[in-house]
């Protein structure tokens, strides 16, 4: 909300000329959200400070969105923007201050490249990461930092710390220099954007960041917060700053689920290429992958000529689209398309679509159920869907002591409703099987220990023959 | 003929289009024959069809619709006659010396089976025989009676199953009397359509496509049922149960499989509980849907499969709660229309229902637990009073112009709303709800979800609701083992942690220290030079307004520790067993909420309320005042409801409820700054209509769901209004109405 920045040099008043905003106006510029108040609340030779302070209509904020305005995700009343050095701030650096960014100085040239003590204060900055990552993005540029993080609320000292600081930078540095720093740096602290990112944006970072990114030992982040979420232009950015090779890494990095405990080996591949092999083992012509996610599995069954029919089902609608555009199946050949289709359904319902297939495949997607609501995945399958074959996979939740940083007790992943260990998973395998007529075998999947069992585990049911018979 | 000649001006058709036509015509004319309609009219020349003057429409003899009753459909007799003799009696059916009637004029339907197996055939078929002659019942066959037709014919039948017990007893009756029985049997309509097309009957029951059809394939299934083909442990045809599936409008009352006990399952009920294994012989009454057996008085005839054998069956639970543990996702997804009692037809929209969907999935507690999700609720219209955005006038206003002028105004706690339901123990719950090993009862919230994260508090909480109920004795007094109650609990810090954390907490800690530079900035400009002062004043207003907000939420929140400091405050008790408590006024609400609270005030918190007459100033003024006093004190406000729980006016239903939240409280809707003159005056434009139009449908939805389930329809009519609910609130609304 509130940017000074002070200098002692001798005159400080200098300030004024180097700014191109005269000490003893009140000025204000006007911004997207609203206007930017320039004003200087000391002036003297010994020390003057310059504020830029927004004034941002938190109404106009909301309710300009729409079809004509950013259609971004800030759009609640409740809202922090107003209050925070944000994007809103670069912006607002842009305009008010866009000879010294650029390096102009009409009455006093010579002061342009001249490094100067400055001091700059943020009120308040919001810090994705907190501190380490205020000291990550400055210091490696010479910064001193004074930051205080604020309380959510004094009242309720055991809500903790919020993501606000109060900054203080010091530094002896050319002015235009501190300006592309914050304008760079402030929206990458903040990790969100008041604005769409467009392929200007990559010439503008290039621009700005010109004789600093390139050797900061934080680019990488710098790069991906700044284009935020924006992959391919992210790729396209760090392709001009990074060998391609690196580049590629960054990227799958930045697609990697969070909160993932599992070890980066392929696990999921693992288990992947173990359902495909029992399907193919079981002879299964028509198969389907029950909570197909975004579509690994599928693409693996494509490959094989075996299965004539596959099906994808999944309950969310936004994951079947990122599969379908993965797998292009509009792009298909006819031949091909017609031999898969992906549905949106739910295992906890009975779903005569899902009816006629001799095999199915349930890849670590047991354990996303609250345990009560199992019994009508068990209905859903078994009794009512009935494929000749079926492949379950879930956690062993014995082999969680092996990871590293792993509090006991906790699940892999955010969304997992409970993990079993063999025994749990095989008790729960065997009862099914009696009650539905099917034929259980239990593998392990992934790496194995002699003591705590492999980090996957597999339960392959297979109907038995005398139920099949149909006369 | 005709065809031909106006074809003939286009020689190129003529070729191919009539002789293909001919040939179709042909080929299905054999097909109807095949699917052996009893009556084919062909037409073979222009003659013949110029001859004729009249149609004439017989309806189908299936078709019994203006047969209103009452009617006592009677179960599988299999020559039990004195069971029936006592059956009837036992309904109060009477001999006159030639027949039997009912002194009411109801009418008796025997669902077939009348003969084989059992000691006495040949005065059932008497019986019933007189009966139907008299006009005091309807017969439908059964596989049995069709049976012992074809050997009355002079077939070549097996006398197994029973037949020869049949053929001895009437063997040793007149020629005449079988003559009269073959003639009976032969005239049997397959199955009967009564009140409306609200009842079938037939003997193995009837698929929905099939009722009030006639054709060979009708007829077989209302005989034999739809088997599967394949052979049981018993040796027995295993059948293909349609009544699972079954979802047509009309009760089908049938039997065919013998039955322990006669139960219903998706609007159908078979009655042949097996008086001739040493079961009973049942009937059921139509409308009341009664149920009448009588014991057999020994065991005729010993079954191949014993009586009640059922593979697997879960314990104590009713066959509809068992099929009811999966639901169809036919039933919910696409687009859905649900027919409710208050607002019609409630469509629920295909890309809605796919939202639905995945939180029901992954999110929403066991369905049988969900009758009810409480309905969103409109705010009043936007003030015109400068300085408020909302204020009561307004929504007393509205209910003025719908005719009421009679309200009750609750004050509006800042909780979260919460679903109740608790039972006695967890034998009721499994009675009621047929679920099992989840504890005495459940509490979740608007979207379905387990409202503590730890069933241990969510089963304490309950445990303390039940002692209180059971303290004042409402499970006696309200004839049930089991509540529903619609609740709002307390701290809204409780559930809502995470928001406040993220989103209020977050905001007021920016606010307040960015305002607090800010301002001391502006102070040092302000001494050096007076064009600041102004900059100054606006900056500290701001800084004002941030500080309100921090407090306007921080009223919420308090500490919480296991149960210690929350506060449970009931203000609906929707239903109870067999009961929907609509029908009661607010004020009723209110004050039996209040018995039960006062029963545990350390947990229950009874909602002061008012009740207001609006043709009486001072009673709206002194509402008004009150509404004042609880929002100065930093109260969320009131919400004003109808006298009467429904209320309708010349268009339908109206607003169940509407809210008036105070000046502070809407800062943490509309941010700290909202009550500035140049943002309160945007604020104001804000359209309700998508809001109250979501409010009232919901509402419809809600108590439509509940209506179900007190009525014990199927889950699955229950969960379609639920559903329908959840899938409305993924509708694109302003969030802050």
């Amino acid at each position: 909300m509130l940017l000074t920045i002070t200098t002692s040099r001798f005159p400080a008043d200098n300030l004024g000329y180097l700014l191109h905003k005269h000490p003893a106006k009140i000025q204000s510029a006007d911004i997207s959200a609203g206007k930017a108040h320039i004003f200087y609340p000391e002036v003297s030779a010994e020390k003057c400070t310059a504020a830029l302070l927004l004034d941002i209509d938190p109404v106009g904020l909301v309710r300009s969105s729409g079809p004509k305005g950013n259609d971004f995700a800030l759009e609640q009343y409740v809202n922090d923007r107003p209050y925070v050095a944000s994007s809103f701030m670069s912006a607002a650096i842009a305009k008010a201050y866009s000879s010294a960014m650029n390096g102009r100085c009409k009455d006093k040239p010579e002061l342009v490249d001249v490094a100067m003590p400055f001091t700059v204060k943020l009120s308040v900055l919001s810090v994705r990461g907190g501190e380490a990552v205020l000291r990550a993005l400055f210091e490696p540029l010479g910064y001193t930092i004074n930051a205080q993080q604020h309380q959510l609320d004094p009242l309720y000292p055991d809500w903790g710390q919020s993501r606000y600081f109060t900054v203080e930078l010091s530094h002896t540095i050319t002015l235009q220099r501190l300006l592309s720093h914050l304008y760079v740096l402030i929206p990458v602290c903040d990790n969100d954007k008041h604005y769409w990112i467009n392929a200007e944006e990559v010439e503008k970072l290039l621009a700005k960041g010109s004789g600093w990114l390139e050797a900061h030992p934080a680019k990488e982040m710098i790069v991906r917060r700044y284009l935020k979420d924006q992959r391919s232009l992210a790729g396209q950015a760090l392709s001009v700053l990074l060998s391609k090779d690196e580049a590629e890494v960054e990227e799958a990095a930045v697609e990697a689920p969070e909160e993932v405990t599992e070890p980066k080996v392929r696990i999921h591949d693992l288990r992947l290429q173990a359902a495909k092999d029992e399907l193919l083992l079981a002879g299964a012509k028509r198969v389907a992958d029950l909570g197909c996610g975004e579509c690994r599995l599928l693409k693996l069954l494509l490959a094989e000529r075996q299965f004539e029919f596959i099906l994808g089902m999944d309950v969310s609608i936004r994951v079947l689209q990122i599969a379908n555009n993965r797998l292009k199946i509009e792009r298909m050949p006819d031949k091909q398309r017609e031999r898969i289709q992906l549905i949106q359904g739910s295992l906890t319902y009975r779903d005569k679509r899902l009816e006629g297939f001799d095999g199915a495949a349930l890849v670590e997607v047991i354990e996303h159920l609250d345990p009560p609501r199992l019994a009508a995945l068990e209905r859903a399958v078994f009794e009512y869907a009935k494929p000749g074959t079926v492949v379950v996979t879930t956690p062993n939740a014995e082999y969680n002591v092996l990871f590293e940083n792993h509090p006991e007790g906790k699940m892999r992943h955010n969304d997992h409703r409970f993990e079993w260990t063999r025994k749990e998973f095989e008790a729960w395998a065997t009862d099914l099987a009696v009650k539905y007529n099917y034929n259980v075998l239990f593998k392990a999947v992934g790496e194995e220990d002699a003591e705590v069992g492999a980090l996957s585990q597999m339960a392959v049911f297979s109907l038995q023959k005398d139920n099949l018979k149909n006369d | 003929m005709r065809a031909a000649q106006r074809f003939a001006c286009r020689p190129q058709l003529w070729g191919h289009v009539i002789p293909h036509h001919v040939s179709q015509l042909k080929r299905g004319l054999r097909k109807l024959r095949e699917e052996g309609f009893r009556h084919i009219f062909e037409l073979r020349t222009p003659e013949e069809v110029d001859a004729i003057t009249e149609i004439h429409r017989d309806p189908l003899y299936n078709n019994k619709k203006q047969e209103t009753g009452p009617l006592d459909i009677i179960g599988d007799i299999h020559g039990c006659y004195d069971e029936l003799v006592e059956l009837l009696t036992e309904m109060g059916y009477t001999y006159d010396g030639e027949t039997w009637a009912h002194p009411q004029g109801r009418k008796a339907v025997f669902a077939g089976d009348l003969v084989d197996r059992g000691p006495n055939t040949p005065e059932v078929l008497k019986l019933v025989m007189g009966m139907v002659a008299a006009g005091n019942a309807y017969c439908v066959p059964g596989n049995h009676d069709i049976k012992l037709k074809r050997w009355l014919d002079g077939k070549n039948v097996q006398p197994t199953h029973g037949l020869q017990e049949s053929i001895d007893q009437l063997n040793l009756k007149t020629p005449e009397f079988r003559e009269q029985v073959r003639k009976f049997l032969e005239g049997l309509i397959s199955h009967y359509v009564f009140d409306e097309g609200k009842l079938v009957v037939a003997h193995a029951g009837l698929k929905e496509n099939m009722q009030g059809r006639g054709s060979g394939a009708v007829r077989e299934f209302c005989l034999y049922g739809e088997t599967t083909g394949e052979i049981d442990e018993f040796g027995l045809p295993v059948r293909h149960n349609w009544a699972e599936e079954y979802k047509g409008k009309a009760m089908v009352v049938y039997g065919h499989t013998p039955v322990p006990r006669a139960q219903w399952l998706n609007n159908t009920i078979d009655i042949d509980t097996g008086c001739v294994f040493g079961g009973s012989l049942t009937a059921l009454r139509y409308p009341e849907r009664g149920i009448v057996s009588v014991k057999a008085a020994r065991v005729y005839c010993e079954p191949a499969r014993p009586l009640g054998y059922v593979k697997d069956a879960a314990e104590n639970l009713s066959l509809q709660q068992q099929n009811d543990d999966v639901l169809d996702i036919a039933d919910v997804t696409g687009k859905q229309i649900v027919e409710t009692a208050l607002a019609n037809n409630v469509t629920i929209r295909e890309e809605n229902a796919v939202a639905a969907l995945e939180v029901m999935s992954r999110f929403a507690i066991n369905p049988k637990w969900l009758i009810y999700l409480p309905p969103t609720m409109s705010p009043s219209k936007t003030s015109v009073m400068e300085d408020y955005l909302e204020f009561p006038a307004e929504a007393f206003e509205y209910y003025k112009t719908a005719g009421v002028n009679r309200v009750v105004c609750q004050e509006k706690h800042m909780g979260s709303r919460a679903v109740v339901i608790v039972g006695r123990n967890e034998e009721a719950i499994g009675k009621a709800f047929g679920i099992k090993g989840e504890g005495i009862g459940t509490i979740y919230t608007r979207t379905g979800r387990a409202f503590f994260n730890d069933k241990a508090t969510e089963q304490a909480l309950l445990a303390r609701v039940n002692d209180a109920l059971i303290a004042w004795g409402f499970y006696e007094r309200f004839n049930t083992d089991w509540v529903c109650l619609d609740t709002e609990l307390m701290p809204w810090s409780a559930k809502a942690q995470a928001l406040l954390q993220t989103q209020y907490a977050a905001v007021g800690a920016a606010a307040t220290h960015a305002l607090a530079d800010v301002t001391a900035a502006l102070a040092q400009l302000a001494q050096r030079d007076a064009n600041g002062e102004a900059l100054l004043a606006e900056y500290r207003e701001r800084e004002n307004e941030a500080k309100q907000f921090v407090s306007a939420y921080q009223q919420y929140c308090w500490p919480v520790n296991g149960l210690d400091g929350i506060k449970l405050a009931p203000f609906h008790i929707m239903a109870s067993e067999s009961k929907l408590w609509t029908s009661e006024n607010h004020e009723w609400h209110m004050e039996e909420i209040k018995k039960i609270c006062a029963a545990d005030p350390q947990i229950l918190m009874a909602t002061p309320y008012r009740i207001v007459d609006l043709d009486n100033a001072e009673d709206v003024q002194q509402a008004t005042a009150w509404w004042m006093n609880l929002t100065g004190k930093g109260g969320e406000g009131m919400v004003v409801k109808p006298y009467n729980f429904i209320e309708r006016d010349g268009k339908g239903t109206i607003q169940p409820a509407i809210k008036i939240r105070g000046r502070e409280y809407l800062r943490i809707i509309y941010g700290p700054e909202y009550t500035a003159p140049e943002n309160l005056i945007r604020l104001k434009s804000r359209g309700l209509n998508a809001k109250r139009g979501m409010a009232m449908r919901e509402f419809a939805l809600g108590i439509e769901g509940l209506q179900r389930f007190t009525n014990k329809e199927p889950l699955r009519r229950v969960h379609q209004c639920v559903f329908g609910i959840l899938a409305m609130e993924s509708e694109a609304v302003d969030p802050r109405l």
